[in-house]
């Protein structure tokens, strides 16, 4: 077959999806038409607005622009869109809070090793996979060396922590420690013994039965006054001990489904062969429940991501909080929808890595073992 | 004389209300080939689930080599590891490979080297004729090859007592024999074994012993030949001539 033959058989292709999908019916190509119009207005107008009528750091004039009223849209009403530049101004804030900037650093690195340190449990098929499991746990004490310092490093209290720091801070180590204590806990909500099971279902079913908000105030307000006097954890702790358990409650429920799904004969079959309780959950019922639990895990993943930023009605400045404080700045005020594009389109970009990892991981557990 | 392996002794069970097993006895000699039948419902599976404690009975005494059946978790891990059990539904391990399927519990109860372990799922593979299926999932293979996998997987931990309940129940009639005839070949090896099923072709041929139940009692427990061609209660009269004559 000659190459132009090849073209049109593909050309024929797109030509018949396009006929059968979009131009199928009178109806269908009235529809479609409106919808092209709708989706080039929106979209010439958010292109244009972010980008191409857009200041960055200079202005149509190509002054620095170091206040509001520098911004193009600000000095030719009407004309100009989005004025970037106070992220540009701020994104030291954005990213560390009111970390020391000579010692950010620090944080940089635990930014960048997070990737390595997550990386050997997201993909099982990596070179060194070991290593980075390895890495996995040690992880978590570097971090917390690298940004609260100790021997050899100023210490920088958490008061002075902020932005994405807080978020990645609260989200990443929320889910670490409430992975663990969902397991058990969903596994204790299904045990025989009566006590460990109605713990589990109180804790469980309390915890549900209450808003994060709640748990945030009641961790900061309430928790000193049950804690002798002179301990006074920090305000951070005191959130992500908050977002933890709520975490842990969310997603022991999400692996109770999973659990629920395995049939008894599973574990019966287990038994038979002498393997014990532990051994049955570790090798024979978690693998599997955890499968069938990764949806509903990953959703609670995301939505604890986002809840997060609630911690800023407690005095914390996550990135929610620091893009607040930013347009609370006079020299900036009134930037909204720049601030929270911004701030929405890194949520977006952590999320939607979440929920795409949960697809590919759908797709990969069915493969392998069809 | 020869060695009793299993003693089940006035045996009663109840789930809530409904009483399953009513005063069983039965005793059963090393190498002898046991096969139980009865209506569905009449306690035949119930009865060898207590056998290794997948059920609990609340009256009278089971032992096992010797060791008797209590809510002491060391007694029931010491029977499980010395008797095996078949499933009706196979109960494979769907996540696990074939050989990794036999190999697990040799390595995680016996403790055994990886490689070692693997080297013992080969042989019972070789053993039960599909040793170019291990490397596949369960969901791969037929019904008749999971039931082989499932004996393999059972053999692997070197069992003295073989437990079948409903082997060849949830299988496609093409694929009985094959799973039949490796129990016929363990029969032939010596293997102590409790079979519940309907298969009379198979029981002829291997039982030296054969049990009919009814609503939670032994309610006949005779040699083959006696049982099939003279049986004594009317109940097992009328069980027979319906499973033999449909």
């Amino acid at each position: 077959m000659s190459s132009t033959a090849i073209q049109n058989i593909s050309h024929n292709k797109y030509y018949n999806w396009l006929i059968r999908n979009l131009f199928s019916s009178w109806v269908n190509t009235l529809l479609t038409i409106i919808a092209l119009i709708f989706i080039y207005q929106v979209g010439s107008f958010c292109l244009n607005w972010a980008i191409f009528a857009a200041d960055f750091r200079y202005n149509f004039q190509g002054e620095l622009i170091t206040d509001r009223g520098l911004c193009s849209k600000n000095i030719m009403p009407g004309e100009y869109g989005a004025c970037w530049a106070i992220i540009y101004a701020r994104w030291d804030q954005f990213m560390y809070g009111l970390y020391p900037i000579e010692e950010a650093w620090r944080v940089n690195l635990v930014y960048a090793l997070l990737p390595l340190a997550i990386i050997g449990i997201l993909f099982d098929k990596i070179p060194f996979r070991k290593y980075f499991i390895y890495f996995t746990f040690v992880y978590p004490f570097i971090a917390y060396f690298m940004l609260y310092g100790g021997p050899g490093l100023s210490v920088v209290g958490t008061n002075k922590w902020g932005g994405l720091l807080v978020t990645l801070f609260l989200g990443v180590t929320g889910i670490g420690l409430a992975f663990p204590l969902s397991i058990l806990l969903a596994l204790g909500r299904r045990s025989k013994m009566p006590i460990i099971k109605s713990l589990c279902v109180v804790f469980i079913e309390f915890i549900r039965g209450v808003p994060l908000i709640t748990l945030l105030f009641t961790a900061n307000v309430m928790l000193p006054l049950f804690l002798p006097d002179g301990v006074n954890p920090d305000n951070l702790l005191r959130a992500l001990v908050a977002v933890t358990l709520f975490q842990s409650a969310y997603m022991a429920e999400a692996i109770r489904g999973g659990l629920q799904a395995i049939p008894r004969g599973q574990v019966e079959a287990a038994q038979s062969l002498g393997l014990s309780y532990w051994q049955t959950t570790r090798k024979i019922v978690l693998p599997q429940a955890l499968k069938i639990a990764i949806p509903p895990i990953v959703n609670t993943c995301i939505g604890l991501f986002k809840d997060t930023s609630l911690v800023l009605i407690i005095g914390l400045f996550d990135l929610l909080g620091i893009g607040r404080a930013a347009l609370a700045d006079m020299t900036w005020t009134k930037l909204y929808y720049e601030v929270y594009v911004f701030i929405s389109l890194v949520f977006f970009i952590f999320c939607f890595g979440m929920s795409r990892y949960s697809l590919y991981l759908e797709k990969k557990l069915k493969t392998d073992n069809s | 004389m020869t060695e009793q392996v299993i003693q089940l002794e006035k045996v009663n069970k109840w789930y809530d209300d409904f009483h399953v097993l009513k005063d069983i006895d039965l005793f059963v000699e090393k190498g002898q080939r046991i096969v139980i039948c009865g209506p569905s419902g009449s306690g035949k599976s119930t009865m060898i689930r207590c056998i290794n404690r997948l059920e609990a009975h609340q009256e009278g005494k089971i032992v096992v080599h010797g060791t008797e059946l209590t809510n002491d978790l060391k007694n029931i891990d010491l029977i499980r590891k010395n008797v095996g059990m078949v499933f009706q539904q196979f109960n494979l391990f769907p996540h696990l490979s074939v050989l990794d399927n036999i190999a697990l519990a040799p390595i995680w109860v016996k403790k055994m080297p990886k490689k070692e372990a693997e080297e013992i799922a080969m042989s019972y593979l070789e053993k039960v004729k599909i040793p170019e299926q291990a490397e596949k999932f369960p969901g791969q293979l037929s019904g008749g090859q999971q039931q082989r996998v499932a004996i393999a997987r059972s053999l692997a931990m070197n069992p003295d007592i073989m437990l079948f309940d409903e082997p060849t129940s949830a299988l496609d009639p093409e694929m009985i024999k094959e799973v039949l005839d490796v129990m016929i070949q363990l029969a032939e090896e010596g293997m102590t074994m409790l079979v519940v099923t309907h298969e009379m072709g198979f029981a002829k041929t291997v039982a030296d012993q054969m049990i009919f139940m009814d609503e939670g009692r032994i309610v006949e427990q005779a040699k083959p030949d006696e049982f099939f061609n003279n049986p004594k209660s009317d109940r097992t009269k009328l069980f027979l001539s319906q499973i033999l004559n449909h």
